[in-house]
């Protein structure tokens, strides 16, 4: 194993390293999440830790940021080895973390938020923290309440909180996927400048190009390990793709669609208010899915995918009046709940794997039946066993899950291979609708090409599918055609053909609007 | 005039142990905590705050024993919400179980014992005011002190720092910590706040408003108090409005009787609870409000970093 030893040397490494990672490891249970993981990082370098979902990437983060204790192993911190016992410790060393779920508060104001790290007040911040937004291109208003930002708003106010502690080093977890295509340039400019000023950042993702364009060196992880060090500048996508999976990297294969005449399913001029007072609202949307297509709704989180989702599933009902604005198959179904939509033909997987998609406490079997039940799995009220495992066998082998069996509980998978499964059961009720939010959300790149191509495969097979996905790059890898979702406006659609990664962008800050809608375009 | 000199100044002196319990709730729930043993709290603080007054005789320092008593058993619920991770439902249920049980033991001996009333001070010049005058300036020190500390903390939670953390803390544990506070300890401070003004209110009612001790005699003020929490929306400037409001409410009954109606006195005894139920069943539909307001973590057992 090439770890500690550097196997590239810049002028950087002669100088002492900020912060070194001398042989880390951790385990939960029998699970060895980090294995002699050795990392040196110098100041004033951007440095990738890239790898899979699952490889370690974050808990070796959290070790850094006193989240997590390391099971064994150093820590030194410019010389001299520390014990990061708390997110506070890790602060007062200088080490600063934007985290990839945020940790804002969504009832406070900007400043409020930021207070809660620095010993200021609130008011006493307000200027400082609009001098920040200047120095760093990162304008936010500090009286804003959080609950009102975008994600890429929100993002900001982490990284201003970050800097405002001065720190050596700033850890950021894939801080581009709640991003849309023109807000990462920016971004980018605002890390360079930090490294200008000395301070080191640890920049994790899973995201080629986006580390060959901006970091001088990457850590390669896998299951838990460092396999190589490089300069990313000098290495392809597909080099650095074998070494973080350990092979080539698959893509689907496609034939182009042959979608059916009659929709399978239709919506009609929909508007609709969440309860949630800080979900989004949508308007006016239209929607058309024919049998034997894939179409993929893009945008930027937060724009309404969630409440687009809920409503198809049928987890919000319209009112009996409004029911024809929702039809499968031709029938109209707005004010059905999710039971009865599904006994329609639809299928829906949420993008909460746990609590919504499964539950995590029961095992597969019980979970094949939450959904399967009607499928002849109940006779005279009483639950055919054998026929629900059998099924849930079916599923595990089909979709290669990795498990213990049919009788695992569904906490015990990793996110990916529940996810696996979870898609795998709703292929098997054979619907006609299939809507998926977010299919590969933390998924590795192996088991997200193998849920990819099963959706191609479905759609094949003449199901109308609908895929909901942050990911860029899925939907150009899945859709046939696409359409944008920004601020509960959906965009016209756009073929294969038209879908281009500019007007993509484009329209996910609202290009498609007659006015293009405020700000959001060099706010995000 | 003497029926609206008796309402006015009957209302205060049952709303002020309603407002001191409450304030202490607020700040509970607001760090996500829900402390459902406010009536054993009150109960215990009750019989302590008894016994001090028989023998030594000082009310005020009943008060604070009382509020010293619960924050004891307060300390019991944070400990199995907080470190043994317990259900906050049914911490919370068997704490104040508990807390009613040995409120009932102790005081015992003492069943249906008396002593002296708190000392009511007279406010120069304003008790002079014919009909106002008796009803809302002729008070124990308590009635006043109450709406003071309700401004005190209305200004804490809204203003200072230590507010802030606590509303941080209540929304989302999970970030608070991310960001270094400790959340076990500021929900822990939370808790004890809450379980000693519980204690004090308990402590009050049976020292300045019935001055004697009976087992049972906090009689479900302690739960019209995490329903008036929910009412206010977990504001504290709404839980003053509610809690003169319940007061006046659970003081009508009286009136009513002694104006010669006949109604049931089951009927009018329970007048308050409906009150809660109906007032409580309105301000919940409204989900929004509810969303905005409620700590949004309530209820929920924070695992830490284990």
């Amino acid at each position: 194993m090439a770890i500690g030893k550097e196997q590239v040397l810049t002028s950087v490494e002669q100088r002492q390293p900020l912060l070194q990672l001398d042989r880390l490891c951790k385990s939960f249970g029998a699970m060895r999440a980090n294995e002699d993981v050795s990392i040196s990082i110098y100041p004033g370098e951007i440095h990738a830790i890239l790898g899979e979902n699952g490889a370690g990437k974050s808990t070796l983060m959290k070790m850094i940021y006193g989240v997590l204790a390391p099971s064994s192993g150093r820590i030194v911190w410019q010389g001299e080895e520390v014990t990061v016992q708390s997110p506070a410790v890790a602060r007062s060393l200088g080490i600063g973390m934007v985290f990839q779920h945020f940790s804002l508060f969504e009832t406070l104001t900007v400043a409020e938020n930021i207070s809660l790290s620095v010993p200021e007040s609130a008011a006493a911040l307000s200027p400082r923290i609009a001098e920040f937004g200047q120095r760093f291109g990162l304008p936010v208003d500090p009286l804003a309440l959080v609950h009102s930002l975008s994600v890429g708003q929100r993002q900001r106010v982490e990284l201003i909180r970050c800097l405002l502690q001065k720190p050596r080093l700033i850890i950021m977890d894939e801080p581009t996927s709640v991003l849309p295509p023109s807000g990462i340039p920016p971004l980018f400019e605002t890390l360079r400048t930090l490294a200008d000023e000395g301070c080191a950042i640890l920049f994790i993702s899973h995201k080629l190009d986006e580390i060959r364009s901006l970091c001088q060196r990457a850590t390669i992880m896998r299951a838990g390990k460092v396999v190589g060090a490089v300069d990313p500048t000098r290495e392809t996508n597909e080099t650095l793709a074998r070494m973080m999976i350990g092979r080539e990297l698959p893509h689907p294969t496609r034939v182009p669609a042959k979608p059916g005449e009659t929709p399978a399913m239709e919506i009609r001029n929909l508007t609709s208010v969440p309860t949630d007072p800080f979900g989004v609202v949508l308007n006016d949307v239209d929607l058309t899915l024919r049998p034997g297509e894939i179409l993929g709704v893009a945008g930027v989180s937060g724009n309404g995918q969630k409440e687009l989702a809920s409503i198809l599933s049928g987890e919000t009902t319209l009112p009996r009046a409004e029911r024809e604005r929702i039809l499968i198959d031709g029938v109209a179904c707005g004010h059905m709940n999710a039971g009865q939509r599904r006994a329609l033909g639809l299928a829906f997987v949420p993008e909460e794997r746990n609590g919504r998609g499964a539950i995590p406490e029961m095992n597969l079997v019980q979970n094949t039946l939450l959904t399967a039940h009607a499928n002849g799995l109940v006779r005279r009220g009483f639950i055919n066993r054998k026929e629900a495992r059998t099924l849930a066998d079916r599923c595990i082998a089909d979709m290669d899950v990795r498990c213990q069996g049919a009788y695992a509980e569904a906490r015990s998978l990793s996110g990916g291979n529940l996810q696996k499964f979870i898609v795998g059961r709703e292929i098997m009720l054979k619907p006609k609708v299939l809507i998926v939010a977010q299919p590969t959300w933390g998924v590795d790149v192996g088991a997200a090409a193998a849920i990819r191509q099963e959706l191609i495969r479905l759609r094949d097979d003449g199901v109308a599918l609908l895929v909901v996905s942050d990911e860029l790059e899925e939907l150009f890898e899945v859709a046939d055609r696409m359409q944008v979702i920004f601020r509960g406006r959906l965009s016209p659609s756009l073929t294969r053909a038209e879908a281009s990664t500019a007007t993509i962008g484009s329209y996910m800050t609202g290009g498609f609007l007659d006015r293009p809608a405020d700000s959001e375009a060099e706010a995000a | 005039m003497a029926w609206f000199t008796f309402l006015i100044s009957g209302t205060l002196l049952a709303a002020t142990p309603l407002l001191i319990a409450a304030l202490g709730e607020v700040i509970v729930e607001k760090s996500g905590v829900l402390n459902l043993s406010i009536e054993g709290m009150m109960s215990v603080g009750a019989v302590v705050a008894f016994i001090v007054v028989l023998y030594s005789g000082s009310h005020w320092l009943a008060l604070v024993a009382g509020g010293m008593a619960a924050l004891a058993l307060s300390v019991i619920f944070a400990f199995v919400v907080l470190l043994a991770l317990g259900n906050q439902v049914v911490s919370g249920l068997a704490v104040g179980l508990f807390g009613i049980g040995v409120a009932g033991l102790v005081g015992k001996p003492y069943e249906n014992m008396t002593v002296a009333p708190m000392q009511r001070i007279d406010v120069p010049l304003l008790s002079d005011i014919p009909v106002l005058g008796p009803g809302l300036f002729h008070h124990p020190l308590p009635v006043y002190l109450a709406p003071l500390l309700a401004v005190l903390l209305w200004w804490m939670l809204k203003y200072s720092k230590v507010g802030l953390v606590l509303r941080a803390v209540g929304e989302s544990p999970e970030s608070a910590n991310a960001v270094g506070y400790n959340v076990v300890g500021v929900r822990f401070l939370a808790i004890i706040f809450g379980g000693f003004l519980a204690g004090v209110a308990g402590a009050f009612i049976c020292i300045a408003s019935s001055t004697l001790w009976a087992d049972g005699m906090i009689a479900g003020r302690g739960w019209i108090v995490i329903a008036l929490v929910m009412f206010a929306m977990w504001r504290v400037e709404r839980v003053i409005i509610g809690a003169y409001l319940f007061g006046a409410a659970s003081i009508g009954e009286l009136l009513v009787q002694s104006a010669g109606i006949s109604v049931p006195s089951q009927l009018m005894t329970s007048i308050p609870y409906i009150v809660t139920i109906v007032a409580v069943s309105i301000l919940s539909m409204d989900g929004k409000r509810v969303r905005l307001n409620a700590p949004v973590s309530l209820g929920r057992v924070y695992l830490g970093t284990h």
